[in-house]
């Protein structure tokens, strides 16, 4: 955290502070649609631009809306602001930016369903392929093989990564229950793990900002969240409804409860937020960094390669940082979800 | 597309796959991997425990080896020692029995020369006193009228003369 507040710091002496609002300087070159267009999602992959042309991927959208039912095209008949079959992209100042709206009587209505397959679907579909291979070319050594050879080369090196995670995380932290939870905490741990390098490979079909993306960190905060709760000993649950504790303090204001029940949504809320957060701001810095390059074009051609310099060798250190990130994220999660389960795991004390 | 409202498509999508994912890898990779490393370290720690009780093994005979051996040097050294020590009583008793032997037959021989020289000394005494007897015949010129009494003479004459000399 300290190296990213210092690149911040770095950052924040150069001199385009006037750049970093909705501003374009004279090349055209606006730092937050650019920033936020990464981080973001989007209803067709942009790759580059050439020769004038946009190069990109365009997604299917599949919506679904009381007026005309479910409508499912291809995101390249709406691009450009054209409308298709009352869709278009929401108005950028409005509501409903880069959404795709229906307009009934003029006014931008939300479709009741969108289930799109955008930019960030598509990597996590890609990315949740790239998870199964990896599992699988270790798991398919075994069909071959007794289990007194352990498997060679990578697949040596992923299933030492595999056992280290149930052995260091997995084991200590939940306790002697761990077998039945640690197929969810690997799965946890190795999916945020891909998506977080995943999401630092800038060439398509990596870089998109999955677990910088709180839908994402929300849904694996509920799966903990359910493991928590739902294998919950006893004793768990009497802690919380009837804790411990002096009886005026249960009774008849039921104090201790409601701060227990409050407890059971925050460490959730902890974890999806820790994730998210970590994740987009590594991606934000390195943007920032990249950015650097373009922004100080109007300083001159001396300035700006300096600047191109330092800014790279920044990025190559945030990089090397972000991998760093990307296992420590992956790390934090799952030995914080390994704790909660092993916390709802407690037995009477005899 | 606000950063901080979770995005309902994206949340669905998520739900699927990752569920999907969690459940593929729950039922096909994960148990298999991890049973069989499982399985391997058990496996890895019970060969230890083998090896071990084995190099205990080894070690108990190698010390009852190393007993044995002791032992056959120490029977030897003792065989080696009585067979010397016999050794010795056979050539001592060797001698003894040469030097009783070697005795005897000096001892016989001396008898037997004694023998001899008191045959010699007499047939000699004889020869002598025959002799005696012509000569003192001749001396006295007489014949004496028994033989028996000559001869007693003589043989008193004799030892008087072998007491003189």
């Amino acid at each position: 955290m300290r190296w990213r507040i210092i690149a911040v710091l770095l950052l924040m002496c150069l001199p385009f502070a006037g750049y970093s609002e909705k501003t374009e300087d004279s090349t055209g070159f606006n730092i937050n649609d650019v920033i936020f267009g990464h981080i973001g999602d989007s209803y067709e992959w942009h790759i580059t631009e050439w020769k004038g042309e946009p190069v990109a991927v365009y997604l299917p959208v599949i919506v679904y809306s009381k007026t005309s039912g479910f409508n499912v095209f291809s995101s390249k008949k709406l691009c450009e602001g054209n409308n298709y079959k009352g869709f278009q992209y929401g108005d950028p100042d409005g509501k409903y930016s880069d959404k795709v709206v229906e307009i009934v009587n003029g006014n931008e209505v939300k479709p009741l369903i969108d289930i799109s397959i955008t930019k960030n679907v598509l990597g996590l579909f890609f990315n949740c392929a790239v998870l199964l291979v990896l599992a699988f070319s270790v798991s398919s050594w075994y069909k071959k093989h007794s289990y007194e050879t352990p498997p060679k080369g990578l697949r040596g090196g992923i299933e030492m990564f595999i056992i280290s995670v149930e052995d260091d995380i997995i084991k200590p932290c939940v306790g002697e229950n761990y077998r039945k939870f640690s197929p969810y905490l690997l799965t946890a741990f190795f999916f945020i793990f891909v998506n977080n390098i995943m999401g630092l490979v800038p060439i398509f079909p990596g870089g998109a900002n999955l677990t910088g993306n709180i839908a994402i960190t929300f849904v694996l905060a509920m799966f903990t969240f359910f493991m928590v709760n739902i294998f919950g000993s006893k004793t768990y649950w009497k802690d919380i409804l009837w804790p411990d504790v002096p009886v005026w303090m249960k009774a008849p204001m039921p104090l201790m409860p409601l701060i227990e029940i409050f407890g059971l949504f925050t460490k959730p809320f902890a974890l999806m937020i820790r994730l998210f957060a970590n994740t987009l701001a590594g991606h934000i810095i390195i943007l920032s960094l990249t950015c650097v390059v373009f922004i100080t074009v109007s300083l001159g051609a001396v300035l700006n390669g300096f600047m191109s310099v330092v800014a790279i060798l920044f990025i190559v250190f945030m990089d090397l940082m972000e991998i760093l990130v990307a296992y420590i994220q992956a790390y934090v999660f799952t030995i914080l979800s390994s704790i909660f389960i092993g916390m709802a795991q407690v037995k009477e004390e005899e | 597309m606000s950063l901080l409202t979770p995005d309902g498509g994206l949340v669905f999508w998520m739900l699927l796959a990752f569920g999907i994912v969690f459940f593929i890898l729950a039922k096909f990779a994960w148990p298999v991997i991890t049973g069989a490393a499982e399985k391997r370290t058990n496996f890895i720690n019970t060969s230890m425990e083998s090896a071990k009780e084995a190099n205990r093994k080894l070690a108990e005979i190698k010390t009852e080896a190393d007993g044995i051996i002791a032992d056959a040097y120490e029977q030897r050294t003792q065989i080696m020692k009585e067979t010397a020590e016999s050794r010795d009583k056979i050539i001592s008793d060797a001698k003894d029995k040469a030097s009783s032997e070697a005795r005897k037959i000096i001892e016989d021989a001396n008898v037997q020369i004694e023998r001899q020289k008191q045959e010699v000394m007499a047939s000699y005494r004889k020869e002598v006193s025959e002799a005696a007897v012509q000569i003192a015949e001749k001396i006295l010129r007489r014949e004496l009228a028994k033989d028996g009494e000559q001869m007693a003479l003589i043989n008193s004459m004799l030892d008087e003369l072998n007491k003189q000399q």
